[in-house]
């Protein structure tokens, strides 16, 4: 019988498929770029090495990790390690490493500055370490600047000195915008917190905007308003969609573009030859001149079945050559104390304006304010992004007036707080 | 050509041009532009670098800068259109750039050095199809893997759904029992709940009936489609009634009533509700990505997600891997669209 | 793409005729031709009778093979326990996948907190009800407290209004021009209904391309010298494009079926009325129109139930932007039920109750509307 063969082969072929082996291990991972290629490679080099681990890479969307993945682990699901940026918001799904790993010490030396970032408050647990660290930060189109005539403004410049100088490069050689911020909550906070903005109550819950948050906001929107900031990407989604602005600085249309660390890569291979580019570092404001810390952790998930195995896999990562070699493949900043004190990480990359840029980063993690290095490991962070941008994107859309903005951004935080808190 | 021309341009009556005829052929020319357009340039595009296609002005074709290999210089340098002082122009290659000035030389004569303003300069460019936006992902992708399941998905769903639909629309169109307008009327309210509305509910039963990270889990919620069963219970009304009396007198069984009576005479029906299905089925991307996290599950569609990162989306892999995976749907069309028209036609709906 | 579930009367006497001439095939297509008047002239062969029958031969043996048990069956529970049987499997696929997350839906609704599972949700009553219609001033969305709730309402009202009867109007025209005597008439078919086949992913991916600032049109625009303009951070723009694509997307659905109805009014109608010297807007009038009228119903109706629910291809094209101008209800629900930072599914479950609630209504109406009409054709 021809297809009761078909038949039964259909459904064999269907159950090797979905059985899960003992000794596998499955990780969870998203790429922006190159990194699950290289990830890829440093598997197959761990599976080599650890015969009896057999590790599975499943390449997911972005939208998975944020959207199913908290799901999943609600119901007990779930991938054995995850590659995850929300971190605090999940970390009572963490699995704790520290009686697993061989060497804990290891793990707080050289993760412990953002090991907060990841577990449960007031808990000593290690959930995992970061694959890297991201910062946020401006990037200057040289070409235009020097065209102009314009000097490129020093590390100590305000924003308004940003303002003015890239408004001159915009009249001077025509291009729509002088400058452009990603739509981000996370990006914005950086400038607000230049201007002395604190999001953190006494209580450990948000605060309602105080008078640095609005002062920056109220300039954004006014720069907006007169063309010196593009709107394009701040009123091109509803609610708190993250859209970035890199497309119109690569196609040199901007002259100041406030991005991060990790677009290092993509402007390299876009730009290519196409104009000089340089990163800036974060322009100051009246508190400082920070920019937002931030990036993906590497984590394991406590609802495993392979828990031993689990740790063997995460010390092999967290190994300090490991990271090294991730760091310079994928031009990321590591997040590992010895490899960043050592300093003189040889990115692989032929582009040297990235190198460059790569290193003005490295730089400017100095001059991060203690407030921004707090908000990664603060529980309402999102809340707080997701409520600032939605109004504020309706506000550049001339769907609000800036003080109802303000109103309606204490509001929303205000009620997320309370439909959370049981 | 003579003969083509008048065959094509045949006018109603054949009486001079009417303003329907000029009005039927904007419309259809109209359309023909609007609707393969786009496709088109999507085609075209996904054969674009990633520099390409965040280029403005955009071009219509994939072009690059042309290179050359120049004595001297160990990398191949670009080729540039370079205004000289005295205004004529030549091809130079570049050296490198400083600032706004182009150090570039003759790649017949590379010996001597001419300083250019960057502003005097045009790239060369050359038409050239970026195929490793197709190739790389077949290589680090698991593609076949990809296109197994979403063909298993795709087959055994519309399989599935033929079966499940067509007994349900035989129940619903040749017996009178109690609860029939019931059933008929909870069929037709599922029309109005989109997944997107039941998704957290949906998600709940799927992972507690274990049928999470499963093609089952795929398959299963989609099968029992309304649609199907109007389609089918519309055109089955039209079956004569005398036809199934005479089978029962001839002691036939119900089942061999449904199966070797109606279904046959069901067939135009059953096409065009299989052309649907395997489109539908093959186009579910948000269903899957929720049920299907593990990478050697995932359907195609799922597959050219994963491009899609935080921070960056790689366009240039996902526009070719679209174009592969639009490729199915357009066969399936190309073949069997001709059932789509007679098959609606048919499903009573007059 | 659903079809609706209306007794519609068979009309002329065509198709009976070719049922007759198919005098019971032995199964499904074996050697027999079954052929379809009434389409216009065209043919729908199946498979080669070798072929299907080497296909057919192991189905038929296992059709045989369940037959067996059946027929005890029939004998036990009658014809009515067969009725059952039939129904059952959908019934229950419907009942698992679609009824019961309907009513944990309803449930969901009434309890409050972030958490997924019912289990770990506390019972809150009508409070997610009460929130969502808590406004100070009725007639301004921006005072009530989920603002974002009644600005999508109010765009998807003017969305579901403009673009249904964009809809009707273009799938009209359309099925009339494909029911002229053109050449190539199958390829033209095609034409319109190719956007069809694609996602509503690659549909608003396509489309985004096509209209963002460094898109196809403004370079068609640069091209005649005019300015780039960045259509998709214009309001009114923005929501045109909604429309557009949504039109683009799913016009030759709607037109094939218009196309079908089309072709089953009898040609001999028109020729009457070419001899009695009917001008052709009074035949279109009077006998087109009319004759075409249940169709229209089954498009006006799926029409509506599709743009109260739509959702993919506008949440990639414009994400709802610019501002909340192209936020629909939809996404409403599923970005507070499921991708926002923190969730609330109870919120999202009880706006999506109302929005079924009033597209039930709203269905049952134009049914209603659609009874009269054939009530009094019928007169």
């Amino acid at each position: 019988m021809k297809t009761r063969s078909l038949v039964a082969g259909l459904a064999l072929a269907l159950l090797t498929s979905t059985a899960a082996h003992a000794g596998d291990v499955r990780i969870m991972w998203y790429s922006d770029g190159v990194e699950g290629e290289v990830m890829k490679d440093l598997v197959g080099r761990f599976m080599k090495e650890n015969p009896g681990i057999n590790v599975i890479l499943d390449n997911v969307a972005y939208s998975v990790i944020k959207e199913q993945l908290p799901v999943q682990l609600e119901a007990g699901n779930g991938p054995d390690i995850a590659r995850v940026t929300a971190i605090k918001e999940l970390s009572k799904h963490w699995l704790d490493l520290r009686p697993l790993v061989k060497d804990a010490k290891y793990w707080d030396d050289n993760f412990g500055s953002q090991a907060d970032w990841m577990r449960p408050d007031g808990s000593n647990q290690i959930s995992g370490f970061m694959t890297q660290i991201t910062l946020t930060g401006g990037y200057a189109n040289k070409t235009l600047f020097d065209q102009a005539g314009v000097p490129i403004p020093g590390p100590k410049a305000t924003w308004e000195d940003w303002a003015a100088a890239s408004k001159k490069v915009q009249e001077s050689q025509q291009v729509p915008f002088a400058m452009a911020i990603d739509r981000s909550g996370h990006r914005i906070t950086a400038p607000l917190l230049s201007y002395g903005a604190n999001y953190v109550g006494s209580d450990g819950k948000p605060a309602p905007l105080d008078k640095g948050a609005k002062d920056y906001l109220t300039k954004f929107v006014g720069w907006a308003d007169d063309g010196t900031v593009s709107k394009d990407v701040w009123v091109s989604a509803a609610g708190s969609t993250y859209r970035a602005a890199a497309d119109d600085f690569i196609n040199g249309q901007l002259a100041f573009y406030y991005s991060g660390s990790w677009q290092v890569a993509n402007l390299a291979t876009k730009i290519g030859n196409n104009f000089d580019w340089v990163a800036v570092g974060s322009p100051c404001g009246p508190a400082a001149c920070t920019g937002m810390p931030g990036g993906a952790a590497l984590v394991a998930v406590k609802y495993t079945k392979n828990q031993e195995d689990v740790a063997t896999v995460m010390d092999w990562f967290a190994q300090e050559k490991i990271v090294e070699e991730f760091s310079e493949r994928t031009l990321f900043l590591p997040g590992h104390k010895a490899v960043v004190d050592k300093g003189g990480l040889d990115f692989k990359s032929d582009n040297e304006q990235a190198k460059a840029a790569l290193n003005v980063f490295v730089e400017s993690t100095k001059t991060t304010s203690e407030a921004a290095l707090k908000l990664p490991g603060w529980r309402w962070s999102d809340t707080v992004y997701a409520a600032i941008v939605t109004r504020i994107g309706q506000t550049l859309a001339g769907e609000l007036k800036i003080d109802d903005a303000f109103t309606r951004i204490d509001a929303d935080i205000a009620q997320k707080v309370k439909d959370a808190g049981k | 050509m003579g003969k083509v021309a008048r065959f094509i341009l045949r006018r109603k009556g054949g009486k001079g041009w009417h303003w329907t005829d000029v009005f039927t052929w904007v419309w259809l020319v109209g359309g023909l532009i609007i609707m393969f357009g786009p496709a088109v340039w999507l085609v075209f595009s996904s054969l674009k670098t990633p520099a390409a296609l965040a280029e403005f002005p955009p071009s219509i074709l994939p072009y690059v800068t042309s290179q050359a290999t120049v004595e001297g210089y160990d990398k191949p340098l670009m080729l540039y259109d370079a205004k000289m002082p005295d205004g004529s122009t030549r091809v130079l290659a570049e050296v490198r750039r400083i600032g706004l000035v182009a150090q570039m030389v003759d790649p017949k004569a590379p010996g001597e050095i001419f300083k250019v303003n960057i502003n005097d300069r045009a790239p060369v460019r050359t038409m050239s199809f970026a195929t490793e936006n197709y190739t790389e992902p077949f290589v680090h992708f698991d593609f076949l893997r990809y296109l197994w399941n979403s063909v298993f998905v795709t087959v055994v769903a519309t399989v599935i759904t033929l079966v499940v639909n067509s007994m349900a629309a035989f129940a619903l169109s040749k017996y009178e029992f109690k609860g029939r307008s019931l059933a008929m009327l909870v069929i037709l309210a599922t029309l109005m709940v989109p997944l997107s509305v039941i998704m957290v509910p949906l998600y709940s039963i799927i992972s507690t009936l274990g049928l999470f990270n499963s093609l089952w889990g795929v398959i299963l919620p989609t099968v029992a489609t309304p649609t199907g069963v109007f389609i089918l219970r519309q055109y089955m009304l039209t079956i004569p009634d005398e036809l199934i009396d005479a089978a029962r007198m001839d002691k036939a069984s119900e089942w061999q009533i449904y199966w070797r009576i109606v279904l046959p005479l069901t067939a135009p029906a059953l096409a065009v509700l299989a052309i649907f299905s395997v489109v539908w089925r093959w186009n579910d991307f948000l269903w899957p990505l929720i049920v299907l996290s593990r990478r050697e599950l995932y359907t195609l569609q799922v597959g050219l997600s994963i491009y899609s990162g935080e921070l960056n989306v790689q366009w240039h892999f996902i526009l070719a891997m679209t174009v592969v995976t639009m490729i199915p749907v357009v066969l399936v069309f190309i073949f069997l669209q001709r059932f789509i028209t007679t098959g609606i036609a048919g499903t009573g709906l007059k | 793409m659903p079809l609706a579930p209306f007794d519609l009367p068979l009309k002329g006497g065509d198709r009976l005729g070719a049922l007759s001439r198919l005098h019971m095939p032995s199964h499904f297509g074996g050697g027999e031709t079954t052929k379809f008047d009434g389409n216009g002239g065209e043919d729908t062969t199946m498979t080669t009778p070798s072929l299907s029958a080497i296909l057919m031969a192991p189905i038929n043996a296992i059709m045989r093979i369940i037959d067996a048990p059946l027929r005890r069956l029939q004998k036990a529970t009658g014809i009515g326990g067969m009725a059952a049987f039939f129904l059952a499997p959908n019934m229950l696929i419907f009942g698992i996948f679609v009824l019961l997350p309907l009513v944990i839906n309803f449930v969901y609704s009434m309890t409050g907190g972030t958490a997924f599972f019912l289990s770990e949700r506390d019972f809150i009553g009508g409070a997610q009800y009460s929130r969502l219609f808590e406004c100070q001033n009725y007639l301004d969305p921006m005072s009530c407290q989920e603002d974002a709730f009644w600005t999508a309402v109010g765009n998807t009202f003017w969305f579901v209004v403009l673009q249904v009867s964009l809809m009707i109007l273009t799938a009209l025209i359309t099925a009339l021009i494909l029911n002229r005597e053109l050449a190539a008439r199958s390829f033209w078919r095609a034409v319109f209904f190719f956007p069809v086949l694609l996602s509503p992913v690659v549909v608003g991916l396509i489309w985004k391309w096509i209209l963002q600032r460094q898109g196809l049109l403004n370079f068609g625009l640069y091209q005649f010298g005019m300015d780039p303009y960045t259509w998709l951070t214009d309001r009114s723009w923005t929501f045109a494009a909604t429309i557009g694509v949504s039109l683009w997307a799913h016009m030759g659905f709607y037109a094939l079926i218009i196309l079908a109805g089309l072709q089953a009014i009898p040609k001999d109608l028109y020729e009457a009325a070419e001899m009695d010297g009917t001008k052709p807007a009074r035949v279109f009038w009077r006998i087109t129109l009319p004759l075409l009228a249940p169709n229209l119903l089954v498009v006006v109706v799926l029409a509506l139930i599709k743009s109260v629910q739509v959702f993919d291809e506008i949440y990639v094209l414009t994400g709802g932007g610019p501002g909340t101008s192209t936020l629909f209800l939809t996404q409403y629900i599923y970005e507070t039920g499921f991708a926002s930072a923190l969730r609330n599914p109870g919120l999202a479950a009880a706006a999506s109750i109302l929005m079924g609630g009033v597209l039930v209504v709203l269905t049952l109406v134009q049914l209603g509307i659609g009874k009269r009409g054939e009530n009094k054709g019928k007169r």
